[in-house]
């Protein structure tokens, strides 16, 4: 088997990240891209999210998943850019050998100048919320509903119960009602709804499917197929208040209680994750800890605005392209500057990137996406200390974990970073 | 179990002493999500509004009291294509005690492959002033 090594960057996956990473890599100069996508085509999740609320931040204009996608498809086909589709990437190393396999050419061997990881999520499945009860068909993970009824043209069930207040949950609990079935409810473990407010207006109020919080299922019951499912309440410390089961029937129970970034491969070649998100720990470039590595979009962290990960794919495909140093390109290879790292503090779950690069030319934009990790329905101020002392602080009109916090960071925000003391700073929401 | 407690939500107060009635609407125009406060003077028309944090709270709420409406997502069967649906929207909001007859009327409906983006599919339905159109692509095999 040979070695291709006429890539300057190969992207793995082909959703909103790998695609818009792919673009702007090829954007930097004579850049020789090749993206690999396991599917049949391109778009990641998107093709299957056939509902309006994408694109408000890239577009000005709020669009289904598939048209989203279509806007960069249509690019990537026109740019001179390789594309492989029905291939998987089955292995990579330090070193960025990559090892690719598909039914034309079986396996295939490629080592390019820099890659970039963008293999989005996986959903949490029944085993990992260790749900108990009968193991009959008729439970499954939103997502993979998502695909049957959307993509595949076909329903699964007559009479739906979904665990999880997430957006995913709710937008399914629409979508199967506007196709005929019966959602009998959706469940939330918390005390609160998880996902947009908008999405508990728009799929939940205007089709009457009552919300349950503090709910969750005790157990699963049926043969062959789901028959009926028990919930049961939960007090404050998410304990179940003996008494208040309650059965329900149903033939099916959707599952929509988080994602998990894929990162296999990230692990095989040697990169760093982050216990928090579940991804990479990448710096301001979505660089990664191995030289030449990058990283992108749901495979970094839950994303919750597309919009977002087509802006980290275009950072990523701009600074693996730039390490590749093909020529034309804006500088070949990154110099290693001074870099501070941004550790979560009260109130804050995640920080992306975890490293920020100081570049006080101004020519790099640097934007930190927060994930709250509670719920504050007031003006808070989000600060990031060095030591004990604040040295940034800017206002949110209010914290909540369905929402990712959006900040770039302003020339004096930047300055303030490159003159802090501590290498390590932490950011707080007060 | 109990349902929307800790959720504000669209509530029709009934008639107050006034004669006019409040309710509380979820704003929808940005992700926000603001929770705005009226009181209706009975005619459509708005004695005060609390809560609303930008303008187009305000419009958003004379709307939703007027004539709420809503953009529907759904998908219809194509023939002779790689895939055997295409997603379809109504880019422009409809009234939303209509979404589920619209929702009917598209399960009659089968395209022809290819079919192309933005393709409209049924055009001014029922004289709404809003068409049905595509919002994917499906080749032809
Ligand atoms: C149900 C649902 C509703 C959503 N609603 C909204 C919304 O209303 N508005 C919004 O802005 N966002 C929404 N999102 C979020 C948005 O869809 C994601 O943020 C976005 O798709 C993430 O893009 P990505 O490129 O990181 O990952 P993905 O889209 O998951 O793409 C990853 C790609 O990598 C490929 N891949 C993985 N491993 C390999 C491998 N080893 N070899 C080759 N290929 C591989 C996969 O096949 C996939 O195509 C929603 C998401 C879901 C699931
Ligand atoms: S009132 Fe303004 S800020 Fe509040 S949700 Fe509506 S559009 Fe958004």
């Amino acid at each position: 088997m040979t070695c291709d090594t006429s890539y300057d960057v190969i992207v793995i996956g082909g959703g909103p990240a790998g695609l818009a990473a792919a673009l702007s890599a090829r954007a930097e100069g004579n850049v020789r891209v090749l993206l690999i996508e396991r599917n049949d085509s391109l778009g990641g999740i998107l093709p299957q999210c056939i509902h309006n609320g994408f694109g408000a931040v890239i577009f000005g204009n709020d669009l289904p998943g598939p048209e989203y996608a279509y806007r960069y498809q249509e690019q990537v086909e026109a740019a001179d850019i390789d594309v492989m589709l029905d291939t998987m990437v089955m292995d990579l190393t330090p070193e960025r050998d990559l090892y690719a396999m598909n039914a034309t050419h079986g396996y295939l061997h490629f080592r390019p100048r820099s890659i970039i990881l963008a293999m989005g999520c996986r959903e949490r499945t029944r085993a990992q919320i260790r749900l108990p009860g009968s193991r009959c068909a008729g439970v499954y993970t939103a997502g993979t509903v998502q695909r049957l009824v959307n993509i595949e043209g076909y329903m699964p069930g007559r009479r739906f119960l979904i665990l999880g207040s997430g957006d995913i949950g709710m937008i399914m609990a629409r979508r199967l009602t506007i196709e005929g079935a019966e959602v009998v409810g959706v469940l939330e473990l918390l005390p609160f709804l998880t996902g947009l407010r908008r999405n508990f207006v728009q799929c939940l109020q205007d089709y009457d499917i009552p919300l349950h919080l503090s709910t969750t299922v005790s157990n699963i019951i049926g043969g062959q197929r789901l028959e009926a499912v028990e919930t049961v309440r939960v007090d404050e410390e998410l304990q179940p208040i003996p008494g208040s089961t309650k059965r329900i029937e149903c033939d099916s129970l959707l599952l929509s209680v988080g994602l998990i970034p894929e990162n296999e491969l990230s692990l095989k070649a040697g990169v760093h994750l982050d216990s928090r998100t579940g991804g990479p720990l990448v710096d301001s470039t979505m660089a990664t800890n191995v030289p030449g590595i990058y990283a992108a979009g749901n495979v970094t962290s839950i994303y919750d605005l597309v919009d977002y990960v087509s802006k980290a794919g275009e950072v990523a495909g701009r600074h693996a392209a730039r390490y590749a140093g093909a020529a034309g390109t804006a500088r070949g290879g990154d110099a290693v500057e001074a870099t501070v790292a941004m550790r979560p503090g009260q109130n804050v779950g995640t920080v992306i990137p975890q490293q920020v690069r100081i570049d006080t030319t101004g020519r790099e934009e640097v934007t930190l996406m927060l994930r709250p990790n509670a719920l504050i329905e007031r003006k808070v101020s989000v600060e990031v200390w060095d030591g004990d002392r604040p040295i940034i602080s800017f206002r949110e009109n209010y914290s909540r974990p369905a929402e990712m916090m959006v900040h770039t960071l302003r020339a004096k925000q930047m300055q303030a970073l490159a003159e802090a003391n501590e290498r390590e700073l932490t950011v707080v929401i007060q | 179990m109990s349902t929307y407690e800790q959720i504000p939500g669209d509530t029709d107060h009934g008639a107050s002493d006034e004669g006019g009635n409040e309710r509380s609407i979820i704003c929808l125009r940005c992700p926000r999500g603001c929770e705005i406060s009226t009181t209706l003077d009975g005619y459509g028309g708005i004695v005060e509004i609390f809560g609303n944090v930008c303008k187009l709270g305000r419009d958003y709420v004379e709307a939703e009291i007027a004539d709420p409406r809503r953009i529907l997502p759904t998908s219809v069967r194509v023939r002779g294509g790689e895939r055997p649906l295409v997603p379809v929207w109504t880019p422009k909001p409809i009234p939303k005690g209509r979404l589920l007859d619209l929702a009917r009327a598209t399960r009659g409906i089968e395209l022809e492959a290819p079919v192309a983006v933005g393709q409209v599919v049924i055009e001014n339905w029922e004289d709404l002033g809003v068409d049905l159109v595509t919002s994917g692509a499906v080749r032809r095999v």
